[in-house]
């Protein structure tokens, strides 16, 4: 029993860290055989990264894995494979022209002529067991997701997987694949098998897991034993998961007392959006009949879990994305049919949340990505000519001014933390002239230092008199600094609250689809 | 780092490590630069020798023939000419991002058109204004072609690099039935244009056989230079080229710059044949089609895309080129043994560039 029981894989203060972005940070996990173990956390949690360290493709920085007690480098996927960790990826990874039993022979020696009959028997062998069946000899292009997905599941199966991982693999498939993918699971669970199962969608988890863990912004927020989990009912369990998720931790350095402020009512908003609607693109969800207002000095926040539409929102509020109908209106003014560049004059700032990717241009040194949506305006360029001399001078100005820690002015702005590239793009966006902001996520991948700098920039920036629409993910960070929070969900608003006592369970409950 | 402690001692005590630095990086550059075009001649001799050349004749018949000799220089420079043209469009184009490698049908239209129009023009107003207007039409010529790639590229996506190839085929045909059906010379027996006379063509220089042209194509190069880094516009440009998504961010208008970027680049390769045919040549012969474009694109390569470099690149490659076209006739090395070196040093060059990389990260870690 005690031999069963002993962790297949452990990980132990397993840290990794990405260019301006901590994405798992000192993560403690134990895989046991005999138990399907659910991650749970939403997007940008870290999931992935735990996965790519556990199925060789990444290197942790701190921290070690243990594989059968022993500390070992998972080098290569073809490493964590010869280990007993087979990996069902989110995206199938199978050649659609080859047959089933072609897929499961790659891989083999190339000398070797594939063992064909050899792999029939093994294969014939493990789907009895499991009481599935698969047509070995169909093409795979042919085959539906949800059996190209148990292709998948045999080939580790083949490769005598002692740890099989399921990232993300029920987003593909319909309610049924999903409920025999959970049969499977069981099955594979009661051979002594161990299970990694990735998601975030919270019935799945309550209704698969043995034991969960939560990951929450590259950490572990917390765990639920099988004990525990078995003594729960699923709506408990999900209550629990929704705390841990959401919830407030004791000794959270993070929580801060959010002072009382007095927003003048009368006072005529700023911003005003009415039925603001975007069209679905393939990947992500539109927005529909989306309306708020925000006052002067006002700060909105919008929660909902990542990927409903807060991207959207943001970027269609910025002028960078097509709207079908709607209107937006700043100081009473139309802008919905401006530019970006328009809107940005008129005083309608982006603090986008993808700092390298479109927030600033890496390659550049920091004083010109201070400027970039001022190209062309004097005093930096006169008559379309660079005035090197002026950029510089205020770019040492904001350099001090926003506290941005970099060797010289002509760095690669690439080559900075997170933190002070954020510090670059708030010194831009918040620089002269600016009346509404929108901050996307603007704490997210920062260390606590940072996070903290942060905040008290959004808060001064409200205090200011401008109006603030913060979309964060963190409900801490909306509950500690937002007067009124929306709550947003697959791209319409459900809900609004005031930020009073009581906020934090109903904006939970209208996060998971609950009336709140 | 000691700014952490001191934020406010301002970045210009900083700077002055910093120039520092440069100064390293610079000779980094030179080294990272002439070691592997040493190493490519080294190569390119082994090549030499398996074919039974001696490398050294060779190297010294090129060197003379095209840099020390005073008919090979004055060549050297002449050609220089519609090169540095061709450079300064790729220039643009390449630091915005985009790869228009459709340079020798924009080149050969230029020409054709150019080649058509002068001998005309020169009849109904003075010589000097009449280069100028064969100017002015191969240049539009040019930019019209490169119309199609820009608009695919610039409203649907579509991936100019293929784009820009088919239709440099296309170009260089239509220049050929241009030069043999509609500008065709009646008086000559030989499919060609009307020839411009000697003494209208642009002037030479002194008394040298070198071409003005080559003066232009020096302006042409050193003004794009400051303009993609001295100016907002070249901000513009380069900031698509660099991260379109942040060009979008900013709220820079995306597609109308790449028709910018598209027309400019076009437009100096129609300038490039322009200026071969009005300063040199005189006539468009049919099936002329000296792919001076493709030539050029490794050695903007070479010079990483700055303007100054590349002049200096350009002029190694007209040694080459003036020098390999005699050695071909002396040697019986093929002309076109000079892409093969030009090849070899960009591929050692990209070797040299990994490698230090590797260095450089296995340093780090």
């Amino acid at each position: 029993m005690s031999v069963a029981k002993r962790d297949i894989v452990a990980l132990e203060g397993v840290t990794k860290r990405f260019p301006g972005v901590v994405a798992n940070d000192s993560v403690d996990l134990a895989i046991r055989p005999g138990e399907v173990h659910v991650l749970l956390g939403e997007n940008g949690a870290g999931k992935s990264t735990l996965i790519g360290m556990l199925s060789g493709l990444q290197q942790p920085d701190e921290g070690r894995i243990l594989v059968g007690g022993e500390p070992t480098t998972i080098t290569s996927p073809r490493h964590a494979l010869a280990l007993g960790i087979g990996t069902v990826f989110q995206h199938m990874m199978l050649v659609p022209t080859l047959t089933v039993a072609e897929n499961l022979l790659l891989g083999g020696p190339w000398w070797q002529r594939p063992k064909t009959e050899e792999l029939e028997a093994r294969v014939a062998e493990i789907t009895r067991t499991l009481g599935i069946t698969v047509k070995l000899h169909a093409k795979v292009s042919e085959l539906s997701l949800g059996e190209q997905q148990q292709v998948e599941i045999l080939r580790a199966m083949v490769r005598n997987s002692r740890l099989l991982i399921l990232d993300e693999s029920t987003s593909m498939l319909t309610p049924k694949g999903i409920d025999e993918l959970g049969a499977l699971m069981r099955r594979l669970v009661e051979q002594g098998l161990a299970i990694v199962f990735i998601t975030h969608k919270l019935k799945e988890a309550a209704a698969f897991g043995d034991r969960i863990s939560v990951l929450k912004l590259g950490r572990k927020v917390g765990e639920i034993p099988p004990e525990r989990f078995r003594a729960l009912g699923e709506q408990a369990i999900i209550g629990e998961i929704v705390e841990l998720m959401f919830g407030k931790q004791k000794d959270d350095p993070e929580a801060a007392e959010r002072a009382v402020r007095t927003i003048r009512a009368e006072a005529a908003p700023l911003l005003e959006v009415r039925d603001l609607g975007v069209a679905p693109t393939d990947d992500a969800p539109g927005l529909s009949s989306i309306s708020f207002d925000i006052r002067p000095g006002e700060l909105l926040g919008i929660a909902g879990i990542d990927g409903n539409g807060q991207k959207q929102l943001a970027e269609a509020l910025a002028g960078q994305r097509a709207t079908v109908g709607g209107s937006v209106r700043l100081q009473g003014a139309p802008i919905e049919a401006l530019s970006v560049g328009e809107r940005r004059q008129r005083g309608l700032r982006y603090l986008t949340d993808d700092r390298l990717g479109e927030g600033t241009v890496g390659t550049f040194p920091v004083s010109i990505n201070f400027f970039l949506k001022q190209v062309g305006a004097a005093p930096f360029w006169r008559k379309g000519v660079e005035q090197r001399a002026e950029i510089d001078k205020r770019a040492a100005q904001l350099v001090r001014e926003y506290d941005v820690r970099t060797p010289s002015l002509k760095t690669p702005v690439a080559r900075l933390s997170g933190g002070n590239i954020q510090k670059v793009l708030l010194a831009r966006e918040l620089a002269e002239g600016a009346k509404v902001v929108i901050f996307n996520k603007p704490t997210y991948g920062l260390d606590l230092a940072n996070t903290l700098a942060s905040r008290q920039r959004i808060r001064d920036t409200a205090a200011r008199g401008l109006a603030v629409l913060l979309i964060s993910t963190d409900l801490e960070e909306l509950l500690s600094m937002c007067d009124r929070i929306a709550v947003i969900s697959n791209g319409s608003l459900v809900g609004t609250v005031e930020n009073a006592d009581d906020a934090r369970t109903k904006i939970g409950r209208l996060m998971i689809g609950l009336a709140a | 780092m000691s700014i952490d402690i001191a934020p406010a001692t301002s970045a210009t005590a900083l700077d002055a490590t910093a120039a520092m630095a440069t100064r390293r990086d610079i000779q980094h550059r030179l080294l990272m630069t002439l070691g592997p075009i040493l190493a490519a001649l080294i190569i390119a001799g082994c090549i030499l020798l398996a074919v039974g050349v001696d490398p050294l004749a060779y190297y010294g018949f090129v060197l003379k023939r095209g840099l020390l000799s005073p008919l090979g220089i004055q060549q050297t420079l002449t050609r220089m000419a519609p090169l540095l043209f061709l450079a300064a469009g790729l220039i643009v184009a390449f630091r915005a991002g985009m790869w228009n490698l459709g340079g020798d049908g924009q080149f050969l239209l230029g020409a054709v058109t150019a080649a058509a129009s002068a001998p005309v023009l020169v009849e109904v107003m003075p010589a000097w204004l009449a280069l100028i207007c064969s100017f002015v039409i191969a240049m539009v010529v040019a930019m019209i072609w490169s119309l199609v790639p820009a608009l695919l590229r610039a409203y649907q996506g579509v991936n100019e690099i293929i784009t820009t190839l088919m239709m440099t085929f296309l170009g260089t045909s239509l220049a050929n039935v241009l030069v043999k059906l509609m500008f065709r010379d009646p008086g000559t027996t030989v499919p060609q244009t009307r020839t411009l006379p000697v003494e209208d063509r642009l002037p030479r220089l002194f008394d040298t056989t070198i071409t003005s042209g080559l003066l232009l194509g020096l302006v042409a190069i050193i003004t794009v230079h400051l303009v993609m880094t001295r100016t907002a516009f070249g901000l513009k440009l380069r900031i698509v080229g660099a991260n379109p998504r942040a060009a979008i961010h900013a709220g820079l208008g995306v597609p109308k710059l790449t028709i910018a970027v598209f027309a400019i680049s076009a437009g100096l390769a129609g300038l490039a044949g322009a200026v071969d045919i009005l300063g040199v040549q005189g006539n468009v012969r049919a099936d002329w089609n000296p792919a001076y474009g493709l030539a050029v694109i490794p050695v903007v390569f070479l010079a990483r895309m700055n303007g100054f470099a590349a002049i200096g690149f350009v002029f190694l490659l007209s040694v080459l080129s003036i020098g390999g076209e005699s050695a071909a006739r002396r040697l019986g090395v093929p002309n076109h043994f000079t892409l093969v070196l030009v090849s070899i040093v960009l591929i050692v060059l990209a070797l040299a560039e990994y490698i230090d990389h590797r260095y450089n990260q296995s340093r780090k870690a």
